[in-house]
């Protein structure tokens, strides 16, 4: 930031580094999600801070969409006291997008407990995005006290059980999961038998090469299951889709950017536009991580992902709202 | 003459009636204090403290979330279970039975706890 001089903390209220002031500055550029460009059945996801140095051939694909995740609407602590303006900056990011993204998936923790008024907020602030439709998963916070029933009311997409759908854009087949539900004492995220079946069948018919894109809430694979960041029986699901040549599986949660590849899959985690997370394991607990108002930016984003039909992958790249 | 000793004896019987009463009392505010102090359990930083409880039967037991993060109560056996606790927002339980009552967080399933009732 020029002028550092300037943007010296004058109230610290919560002795946390963070000044009003400098805090609602810095709001001019924070909000975060990922730009997927899915490019020769690659998809690729870009943070939205990183739009400004992507070039127009990687920011262009068959099939280009943006994941947002865990915008927790009703937070209002330290780690970030404006969760509306970051997701706000958000949205301002993906209408910056020279190609405007066909849609956004939400990957869940729209609200932080539930209330209508917090769903109610981010539906406002999403109406003011170019890409009109939105595909939602659950997350656990947006399921409190009525198993979901509120959500499904909301943004059910001719979904089954407790939410579970797919669905087909330009030759990819896009499978929204729900793993947040009965969860029991002691474990992980879980998609349960019915779920399983359900998908064991959605995807028997599809050909090969079809470019599978999964996307649920909590990562379907192991990140650190000491603090329940995994899911119990994504195994299973995983074991369905062996046969596709592409699966790019989308997660949030972690509120952190994380990336791996096993074997057809490539796992993403998606940053939060609400507040960021410890790494795994690096921080007693998994509570909202509290960063310099300056840092904010960087670890909060929007995931934005390009698809090239025809070839043979998906490319998934993360962009902070930096 | 007769009037008089049963008087006495009444009076002496009330004494030791209110006698028994203040020692009552007396323990039953020693009993209240001591729950007050052994019978919250804190939520913070992801963990309930204590993990484990133990505690007579008949006592309340509170919950206060410390938390910045909610959390809620659930019995593992479906015994109590509460609405989702926001930061500094509290949930107690009556626990009358012996038994052990193991519990977790129906949001973040990784914490658990239990409580011993004798």
């Amino acid at each position: 930031m020029a002028g550092k001089a300037k943007d010296e903390i004058l109230y610290d209220h919560n002795h946390d580094g963070i000044d009003r002031r400098g805090f609602l500055k810095c709001m001019a550029w924070a909000g975060t999600g990922a730009l997927c460009v899915m490019s020769g059945g690659v998809l690729k996801s870009y943070s939205l801070s990183r739009l400004p140095e992507m070039s127009s051939k990687e920011s262009l694909g068959e099939l280009s969409f943006v994941q947002i995740s865990d915008s927790h609407m009703g937070f209002n602590k330290p780690a970030n006291p404006d969760v509306a303006g970051t997701l706000k900056a958000a949205v301002d990011k993906i209408n910056a997008l020279s190609a405007p993204p066909e849609f956004m998936l939400h990957t869940g923790d729209v609200s932080h407990l539930s209330k209508p008024e917090e769903f109610d907020t981010v539906d406002q602030i999403l109406k003011s995005a170019k890409p009109q439709d939105v595909f939602y998963v659950p997350g656990e916070h947006d399921v409190l006290n009525d198993d979901g029933k509120q959500f499904l009311e909301r943004y059910r997409r001719g979904s089954k059980g407790a939410g579970w759908y797919s669905f087909d854009k330009k030759g990819a087949h896009f499978i929204g999961l729900v793993n947040v539900m009965n969860l029991k004492a002691g474990g992980l995220g879980t998609l349960g038998h019915e779920q399983l079946e359900w998908l064991e069948d959605d995807v028997k018919h599809l050909k090969h090469s079809t470019p599978i894109v999964v996307f649920a809430h909590i990562p379907l694979w192991s990140v650190y299951p000491e603090w329940g960041w995994g899911t119990e029986d994504s195994a299973q699901a995983l074991s369905y889709l062996k046969k596709f040549g592409s699966v790019t599986v989308l997660n949030g949660h972690i509120h952190q950017t994380l990336q791996k590849v096993e074997g057809n899959v490539t796992f993403h985690t998606a940053a939060s536009t609400a507040f960021p997370q410890p790494q795994p394991g690096k921080a007693d607990s998994p509570g909202p991580m509290k960063v310099p108002a300056e840092q904010l930016k960087s670890v909060l984003g929007i995931t934005d992902v390009n698809y090239v039909q025809g070839q043979h992958a998906l490319a998934v790249v993360d962009l902070t709202l930096a | 003459m007769r009037r008089s000793v049963s008087i006495a004896v009444l009076t002496v019987a009330l004494v030791i009636g209110l006698g028994t009463i203040d020692i009552r009392h007396v323990s039953v505010l020693a009993s209240a204090q001591q729950k007050a102090e052994t019978t919250e359990v804190k939520i913070d930083n992801f963990s309930f403290g204590p993990g484990t409880l133990t505690v007579p039967a008949g006592t309340t037991v509170t919950w206060i979330n410390r938390d910045d993060i909610p959390h809620t109560v659930v019995s593992t056996e479906g015994v109590f279970k509460s609405k989702v606790l926001d930061t500094d927002e509290k949930f107690s339980f009556t626990f009358s039975k012996a038994g052990t009552y193991p519990y977790f967080c129906s949001i973040h399933p990784k914490m658990t706890g239990k409580v011993i009732v004798q």
